[in-house]
């Protein structure tokens, strides 16, 4: 084999891949807090009394979870226009990420929500508090507590899942790496580039969220000094 | 300019076995290498566990669609001219590996210790503790979550569709270029693919529902 590899870009090619990193990380966190918003509703719909809610739900979250993002971002960007909705590429990866990952948090909020004890709810209820002072003290927050480290997984995958959305010419960082190698043809080289990004961006999230996790849920950090000193 | 027609639907299905054979071939090809890298990260050897957890993280922790760049403009520079349809297996092959390993790994140590115990006192080497004792209830465990990443594959194997691969993601951009009728393009190959991923899911629970029964 008789190939130069070569990692020298110009700091234009260096500028472009590090925005692209930046609006990969912005897209993903949007998608990730306006789909655990939308998961959260999903969830309360889906154990609710009314069927209509629990039909609509249910035929989001299997609908997103078996049909691939690449088909339901296509759907977005090509397939809204038709009706009237006109979203700029990068509008329409916001909008198919938050969708994809509303559904996949719907699923895993639902599973925090029903592991919560039904006498926890009876007691709040015994001590007068309000409907929503009970979803939010009782319910929610201890729930997506016990889910906390599916959902973190779920975001990585969001994350990585956003490079899909340079199919329909987002600018996020694969796009960045595409745009680049049309130039200077070292696809492989530009594309090692970026696949280490992701991965430093992953590791990244992986701690973030881990830290995250004992400011938010002062009780797992209780728990988990607990836990520790039990091993 | 012609509209959306039966024809097309006609094509779209024709697509969709190209994004069934290459599932198939991710699934077997992936189930190999995934049992290869559980044997190493359960192995009792410290060199052999870190490189398959390396190589766990390195899949894990990158895209896929990068992965699928990376096998199909690199093994070019290696001067092998693949077609894009094993570049796309050989992608899907080490991705689904990663990610078959790490469920493997998991149901293997939900297994007590005792049991591993049990069968060295009586006498059987640790390939045959793994082998007798150990897989058989492991794999009533794994039947689930193995089933329910074969979901996973299927839809991601559209994203061969960006190499060039014509299966049935790409077969539908080129007829939305055609027709220009996204919503009934897509939405058509929606359903394909849901058609396809959904009995493979109520499999998946059913399986997952018989476990806990059995509990």
């Amino acid at each position: 084999m008789n190939y130069q590899f070569q990692f020298e870009f110009t700091p234009d090619d260096w500028a472009m891949l590090l925005d692209g990193a930046f609006r990969t990380l912005l897209y993903s966190s949007l998608g990730m807090v306006v789909g655990l918003s939308v998961g959260i509703v999903g969830a309360v719909w889906r154990n609710s009394h009314v069927r209509l809610l629990r039909v609509i739900a249910g035929s989001y979250v299997e609908f997103v979870r078996n049909t691939p993002l690449l088909i339901q971002l296509l759907l977005v960007f090509f397939g809204l226009p038709a009706l009237g909705v006109r979203l700029s590429a990068d509008q329409a990866a916001i909008v198919a990420l938050t969708f994809n990952f509303g559904a996949y948090a719907t699923e895993i909020v639902r599973a925090g929500i029903e592991a919560v004890p039904r006498g926890q709810i009876e007691a709040g209820q015994a001590m007068g508090l309000t409907w929503f002072e009970i979803f939010r003290h009782i319910v929610i927050l201890p729930g997506i507590e016990r889910v906390y480290p599916a959902l973190i997984s779920q975001f990585t995958l969001l994350m990585l899942g956003s490079s899909i959305a340079s199919a329909i010419g987002a600018n996020e960082l694969t796009s960045a790496a595409n745009a680049i190698q049309s130039r200077n043809f070292r696809s492989f080289e530009v594309y090692t580039v970026a696949t280490f990004a992701y991965l430093g961006l992953t590791l990244l999230f992986r701690m973030g969220f881990h830290w995250l996790g004992y400011v938010i849920f002062p009780r797992r950090r209780v728990i988990g000094i607990a836990a520790t000193k039990v091993r | 300019m012609r509209d959306f027609g039966l024809v097309d639907v006609g094509l779209l299905l024709q697509a969709a076995r190209w994004t069934v054979l290459l599932s198939l071939l991710a699934f077997v090809g992936g189930g190999i290498l995934g049992a290869i890298i559980t044997l190493m990260r359960i192995s009792r050897f410290a060199l052999l566990r870190t490189i398959a957890g390396g190589y766990i993280l390195l899949l894990q922790g990158t895209p896929l669609l990068m992965q699928i760049f990376l096998a199909y403009f690199g093994l070019g520079l290696l001067g092998v001219d693949l077609p894009p349809v094993m570049a796309a297996g050989l992608a899907f092959t080490t991705y689904a590996g990663a990610f078959f390993a790490e469920i493997w790994r998991g149901t293997i140590e939900s297994i007590p210790k005792p049991q591993w115990e049990g069968a060295a006192s009586l006498g059987l080497n640790r390939f045959e503790q793994l082998y007798y004792v150990i897989i058989p209830q492991a794999a009533r465990i794994a039947l689930a979550p193995t089933v329910g990443f074969l979901v996973q594959i299927v839809k991601n194997t559209s994203l061969a569709a960006l190499i060039g691969f014509t299966d049935l993601a790409r077969a539908s951009q080129l007829i939305n270029n055609v027709t220009f009728q996204p919503f009934h393009v897509f939405g058509v190959a929606a359903a394909i693919y849901f058609a396809l991923c959904y009995p493979i899911s109520l499999l998946a629970r059913s399986f997952e529902r018989r476990l806990h029964v059995g509990r």
